[in-house]
């Protein structure tokens, strides 16, 4: 089973957020999701200062699988990304939840977030995926 | 597509910690935790691969050669040698690659084939197909498991866990030649541009060595890192590089078709057509310049033209690059791009392979 903090919430297409004060969150892909995706070797990461809706396709992920979309949690604008993920993706792979944050949102509406799975919510989701 | 045929390897994979995924009908290993580490190791060291989906199919009869020089495009009488191999694609009336495989010449009367798992069922039918007229029995041989044991410590690792009486000759093996022991038979050959073995042996004696094999330090390997290691050595992939639609001369295969002197084989005809026409695709070798990871069916462009596409592509390990392999127009231009979500990254043409024997044979 793959590890997923308690205090973070999730998305059921496997983005994680973490609140960082403020009004600002902190972005990634979930160990489950970079388990499925396998050796990552190449991160797109949305600019700095755009505004993005919930929902909306704003990274990427390559494996040496496939390709894969990350898709924004919460409507925000982005206000810090991870640049260091860009020369050394396979951070993701293995630090997911820590160094492999991947960006920072200034979220618009505090209520989406709570509206995120928690993480008994996210075990039971990627438990009924597998089946 | 199910998957819904497991080798008699499948439960060891699992117990050795293998994501399994669906590959062809088969529940195969795609990797054992990190299928970058896995290809380093068969680049540097030693890795194994479970093949057992693979078919090994005889064929005996008296006239089994002549058979084989009118079915296949590649001209069996280069093996002239008991127990030698050659690669050769096996084409429709219309040029198209039915299948590629290898054959091994193991008496007069006795030919070899290893064949591809997905394309073992039409590929049987056909064999039958055409084997009645030259008095060819067709055996598919269910009953065999396989391995291949590839890196530059592979013939060293495996040597020793081979039955007694096969070690020697498996030893003295040049590259492209096998020897047989029983139901063993061992070739030197394989998918990844390294030396090493591939080993066919009864079913209920392969669990057997897979473990002895991983006890000797020879690194389990899945399809993942398959699939990139062939990629790095230039190999083409059934199904993706080539298909019944695809001539092997538009797929980087001019060389296994034996075309100078009479010999008449299925496809010829069409061969000869297209030669005569002119303008046959291009298939190179295609290396991304900057980041992204190339895959199959990108678009290429020479400036504004489009003029062909990716039919395989991935991230090569050794290299830290992605590369991959190019179907385009002949009269395309070196420098083009390729459109990845929307936009056009400049693409290097390279000669193949990408990397040989653990070494890179281009410059980055």
């Amino acid at each position: 089973m793959s590890n997923i903090p308690s205090d973070y919430r999730y998305t059921k297409t496997h983005e994680w957020v973490r609140d960082e004060g403020d009004g600002v969150v902190a972005v990634g892909v979930s160990d489950h999701a970079q388990e499925l995706l396998g050796d990552l070797v190449f991160v797109e990461l949305p600019e700095v200062g755009a505004e993005l809706s919930a929902g909306e396709d704003c990274a990427v992920v390559e494996s040496v699988k496939a390709a894969s979309d990350v898709y924004c949690p919460v409507a925000g604008e982005v206000v810090e990304i991870n640049e260091a993920l860009v020369d050394a993706p396979e951070t993701i792979n293995s630090d997911p939840y820590d160094a492999g944050w991947m960006f920072k949102l200034k979220v618009a509406d505090q209520s989406e977030v709570e509206g995120l799975m928690d993480a008994s919510a996210y075990t039971e989701h990627c438990e009924n995926e597998e089946h | 597509m199910g998957a819904d045929k497991k080798t008699v390897l499948n439960a060891v994979h699992r117990e050795m910690g293998a994501r399994m995924v669906p590959f062809g009908g088969w529940d195969m290993p795609v990797h054992y935790g990190s299928q970058i580490d896995e290809h380093h190791a068969v680049r540097r060291d030693a890795g194994m691969f479970d093949v057992c989906h693979m078919t090994v199919v005889d064929l005996h009869g008296e006239r089994v050669r002549d058979f084989l020089r009118y079915l296949l495009a590649n001209d069996v009488n280069k093996l002239q040698t008991p127990g030698r191999a050659l690669y050769s694609c096996m084409l429709n009336p219309e040029g198209g690659v039915i299948d590629d495989l290898i054959t091994y010449y193991l008496a007069d009367d006795h030919f070899r084939m290893v064949i591809n798992a997905g394309t073992t069922e039409k590929d049987i039918a056909w064999l039958r197909e055409q084997a009645p007229a030259f008095g060819v029995r067709v055996e598919p041989r269910f009953d065999l498991g396989m391995i291949a044991v590839q890196g530059p410590n592979a013939r060293e690792k495996a040597g020793p866990l081979l039955p007694e009486g096969l070690r020697e000759a498996a030893a003295a093996l040049k590259p492209f030649h096998a020897a047989t022991d029983g139901e063993w038979f061992v070739g030197r050959t394989g998918y990844t541009g390294e030396d090493g073995y591939e080993i066919v042996l009864p079913e209920a004696q392969t669990e057997a060595l897979w473990r002895a094999l991983a006890q000797a330090g020879v690194r389990p390997c899945g399809l993942g890192a398959r699939d990139t290691l062939r990629l790095e050595a230039g190999m083409n992939l059934y199904g993706q590089d080539m298909d019944e639609t695809v001539s092997p001369l538009a797929a980087g295969l001019a060389w296994t078709v034996a075309m100078n002197d009479e010999r008449d084989f299925i496809g010829r005809s069409a061969l000869e057509a297209q030669k005569a026409a002119g303008g046959i695709p291009r298939f190179v070798g295609v290396l991304l310049e900057g980041r992204g990871v190339l895959r199959g069916h990108q678009k290429l462009f020479d400036g504004e033209r489009e003029v062909g596409e990716i039919t395989s592509g991935g991230f090569s390990p050794t290299l830290e690059r992605s590369i991959g392999f190019a179907r385009i127009a002949a009269d395309a231009g070196e420098a083009l791009t390729v459109e990845i979500r929307g936009k056009q990254l400049p693409l290097r043409v390279v000669k193949l392979p990408f990397v040989r024997h653990g070494k890179a044979q281009i410059e980055i």
